[in-house]
């Protein structure tokens, strides 16, 4: 009876529902689940969630590499005899009830002894026993309950890395001192003359000094050595400003308190600090869920399974794999290094490595490359190359990805600083020059004046606030930008070029058109019977696609696998295949997704699977049309050309067959005629032209499967809206000059008390914080308004 | 007025133990992340009376409300 959800994962179940203690599930694995919860009396679980649930994957031997000690160390966090910790990467971390379950293992397994949840970075880290529990039984344990690790080659290779919480103590050490300086000024503020002011007043201003001291040599040092290493390579960057501001601030204020001239601006000063840490503060968001930095050691497995003499099998870790050895690559397991295919038939997945689309067949002699997916069935390879000289890893010492072109842009920021310094400068002298002229006793107190209430602070502040609001408008909305600098490169670009294959086309859905007689009911249902039986991506295509019917057991099955599918039922013969299969001729053209039919010997029709494009494509590409020049690149063949000429503007170039290296040297030769780029990809093969453009976009259809390195990550469900998120950018960008606009504006104000001569203390210590606080709420504000049109 | 010396003494003292404080959960990794703590403190600490555990010095580390 279909028509109900699993209670343990939500997906609906269909005729194969199990019923267990009053409740019903999709597969035998989630009710497995649900029985584990409830006999260790966990099924709180489902009271944080409605149908939190995964099914577990079936495991066969898959992480048998953890027994070995050598691969164990290198991935765990710490060891001391009967105390390891690990840190898991969990994808399947998505909602409180995951937390729990997670952060409760040890109610699961005594071995264990705690666990902690990071929800933001989907990783759980675990302490436990190995003499009760050994790496392995751990992972076997999460995978028993639905939240397999991911552990791959990035893990393995990765470094234990300090989490950097500098920018958190300079924010700590500036915000406490900028408090209660600005308490300590406040009697010189109001200051009326009165007696016990002036016994005292030398007391708060050396107190007030000290409190700024770890504020300009702690706090402000990254300004101060940012600046000078500027200078030092010729460049004005907005850190010159600052740091010059800073230290005049601190230099002008030490000098009148000892020489009891004035209070000193220390309140401004610090104030100043805190409020450029905070932009950067709040400039540093990050998805620490998504990596934008995946290479391919993040695609490949940590081990693979050499054969010795005699049958013997041994698990190596992926990097001793060399030339010449034999390997088992099981069903569903990635092929390492570029291969011979030995033994078995291959049915191998290229798509995200070349693009093709469908799955190719591969028989004893061919060759293989690395990347590829073993569908079904396992095979023997022999190793041509070692895993770091295979066709795919020679894309990665590709120039491209040491980020030659990205790393060359000077942001908005810097470049208005250098005028804004200039112009400073400029100003000061001046105003110096004059009153040396006029009233020589003024000169020195106006040169600092100016260089103080020049505040280059709203400057500094109005991109990171700016940018790091679009981040997080932009993240809520699906699209994930790895930094602000990258959403200030995708205002620029001029072209936009998008990969086929799992980019404009999704593999989620299909669209199936039969062609040939209309089937009977009973056809019908062995054609569904059959397809069921068979685990082959066509089939189950196909399977899904039917109307339901109901199951009924196969008198005979037969699959013969890169050929097709034989079933019978009732006194219904069915085949299912190629061409050649069910009718024994050879396919006509280019066969695109074809699967032939017939039954009881009488040849039926055909079923054309076709490239399912994203909702929205058409809409979408006309919208870019406008502002962008456009191309598609594919690794597929050409069999699309006529439906994408449909989709996209006329006259748009279309390359099909591109290996990875063609794309990257076509955004190249882009670059070369002084275009800005802009490349929407998502898989492997994308990977050299995504990190050589300017801008490079991965689209996903799950976030926690791999995406290859890029500059942001889109959700394929938010595609069709990708001329929106660019035309936002543009938009941003406008805010940001309005902003220096009013921070011109401030500073102009501010000029005239410097340049009079009347800047006193108390006045600095108004203007700086109220500018900055303005020109923070006027960005806020504003992006939030413009992030309110993509709907 | 000479009390202004020790009201300026004890208030920075004050201060200064908050911000050590602060350096100390710093230190400690509470800054790291800030979002799963939100979500902690919502679970219910279950009532376990009727399955006395077997193991009850792992108990301890049962504990939700106990930050690591």
């Amino acid at each position: 009876m279909s028509g109900t959800d699993c209670f343990h994962c939500g997906t609906p179940c269909d005729a194969e529902e199990v019923h267990f203690d009053g409740k019903s599930f999709c597969c035998n694995g989630c009710k497995t689940v649900y029985e584990i919860f409830q006999s260790h009396d966990l099924s709180y679980y489902y009271e944080l969630e409605g149908a939190p649930g995964n099914s577990p994957s079936a495991l066969q031997g898959k992480y048998d590499f953890l027994d070995d000690p050598l691969i164990a160390e290198r991935l765990l966090e710490f060891q001391d005899g009967s105390h390891h910790v690990i840190t898991f990467n969990i994808p399947h971390i998505h909602c409180s009830s995951c937390i729990w379950i997670l952060e409760n293992l040890s109610r699961l397994n005594p071995g264990v002894y705690s666990s902690q949840v990071d929800f933001p970075r989907k990783e759980a880290r675990v302490h436990f026993n190995p003499e009760k529990i050994s790496l392995k039984a751990l992972v076997g344990l999460l995978n028993a309950i639905g939240y397999e690790p991911s552990i791959t080659l990035e893990q393995y290779d990765k470094k234990q890395q300090k989490t950097d919480r500098k920018l958190l103590y300079q924010l700590g050490v500036a915000g406490f001192a900028f408090g209660n300086i600005m308490f300590l000024s406040f009697p010189e503020y109001f200051e009326s003359g009165e007696f016990w002011l002036e016994q005292y007043k030398g007391l708060f201003r050396w107190i007030v000094f000290t409190f700024s001291l770890p504020v300009v040599f702690y706090s402000g040092s990254g300004y101060l050595v940012s600046a000078y290493k500027g200078l030092r390579s010729g460049m004005l960057n907005i850190d010159v400003p600052i740091a010059l501001g800073i230290l005049v601030l601190f230099l002008r204020s030490t000098v009148e308190i000892v020489f009891d001239l004035g209070q000193g601006f220390f309140d401004s000063l610090t104030g100043l600090v805190f409020f450029l840490l905070l932009g950067k503060f709040f400039q540093q968001r990050t998805y620490s869920f998504l990596s934008f930095e995946r290479d391919y050691r993040s695609y490949f497995p940590i081990a693979v399974t050499r054969l010795e003499e005699e049958g013997r099998e041994q698990d190596i870790p992926v990097y001793q794999v060399e030339q010449g050895d034999r390997l088992l690559i099981r069903s569903g397991s990635l092929i390492p290094a570029d291969a011979i295919l030995l033994k078995g038939t291959g049915e191998i997945d290229y798509s995200f490595v070349t693009g093709e689309a469908r799955p190719v067949t591969k028989k004893s002699g061919d060759r293989l490359y690395a990347g590829g997916k073993q569908l079904r069935g396992g095979i023997e390879v022999e190793v041509l190359k070692p895993v770091s000289q295979s066709y795919l890893t020679e894309l990665w010492s590709d120039a491209a990805f040491s980020k030659g072109s990205k790393t060359a842009f000077r942001n908005l920021t810097d470049r208005i600083g250098k005028r804004f310094t200039l112009g400073v400068l400029t100003v000061a002298f001046s105003a110096a020059a004059f009153w040396l002229w006029k009233e020589p006793s003024l000169a020195l107190n106006v040169l600092t004046a100016v260089l103080i209430i020049a505040c280059p602070c709203a400057i500094a502040l109005a991109a990171p606030f700016t940018l790091g609001n679009l981040l997080r408008i932009f993240g809520k909305k699906g699209f994930y930008v790895k930094d602000a600098e990258s959403l200030e490169r995708m205002a620029l670009v001029d072209t936009a070029i998008f990969d086929k294959t799992g980019t404009i086309t999704t593999t989620r859905k299909n669209s199936i058109r039969y062609t040939g007689i209309e089937l009977t009911e009973q056809e019908a249902v062995v054609l569904k019977n059959t397809l069921r039986a068979s685990g082959h991506p066509l089939s189950q295509a196909l399977y899904r696609e039917l109307a339901p019917y109901n199951i009924v057991p196969l008198d005979a099955f037969e699959e013969h696998l890169g050929e097709g599918l034989e079933g019978r039922a009732a006194d219904q013969e069915v085949r299912v295949g190629s061409s050649r299969f069910v009718r024994g001729t050879a396919p006509v053209e280019d066969e695109g997704s074809e699967v032939h039919f017939s039954a009881n010997d009488t040849y039926k029709g055909r079923f054309v699977i076709q490239n399912s494009y994203r909702e929205g494509s058409r809409k979408l590409f006309e919208q870019l049309a406008d502002a962008y020049s456009l191309a598609v690149l594919s690794g597929d063949n050409e069999s699309e050309r006529a439906s994408l000429e449909e989709l996209l503007p006329p006259l748009t170039p279309m390359y099909f067959n591109q290996k990875p290296m063609e794309k990257l040297e076509f955004v190249r030769q882009l670059q070369r005629e002084g275009k800005d780029v802009l490349m929407v990809g998502d898989g492997l093969n994308d990977a050299g032209a995504l990190a050589q453009s300017q801008v490079g976009i991965a689209v996903s259809e799950d976030a926690n499967l791999f995406t290859p390195a890029c500059d942001a990550i889109l959700d394929s469900r938010q595609f069709s809206k990708l001329a929106l998120f660019l035309r936002t950018t543009k938009k941003a960008m406008k805010i940001i000059y309005m902003s220096f606009a009013f921070s011109l504006l401030y500073n102009l104000v501010g000029l005239y008390f410097a340049v009079t001569g009347q800047l006193e203390p108390v006045i600095a210590a108004i203007l700086m914080p109220l500018s900055s606080i303005s020109i923070v709420a006027f960005t806020t504000a504003a992006t939030n308004w413009i992030g309110r049109k993509i709907e | 007025m000479s009390v202004i010396y020790m009201l300026l003494a004890i208030s920075i003292s004050v201060a200064l133990i908050f911000f050590v404080a602060f350096v100390i959960s710093v230190r400690k990794g509470q800054y790291d992340d800030s979002y799963t703590p939100s979500v902690r403190i919502l679970f219910e600490d279950e009532l376990r009376e009727e399955l006395p555990k077997k193991e009850p010095e792992t108990k301890e580390y049962n504990q939700l409300d106990k930050p690591f």
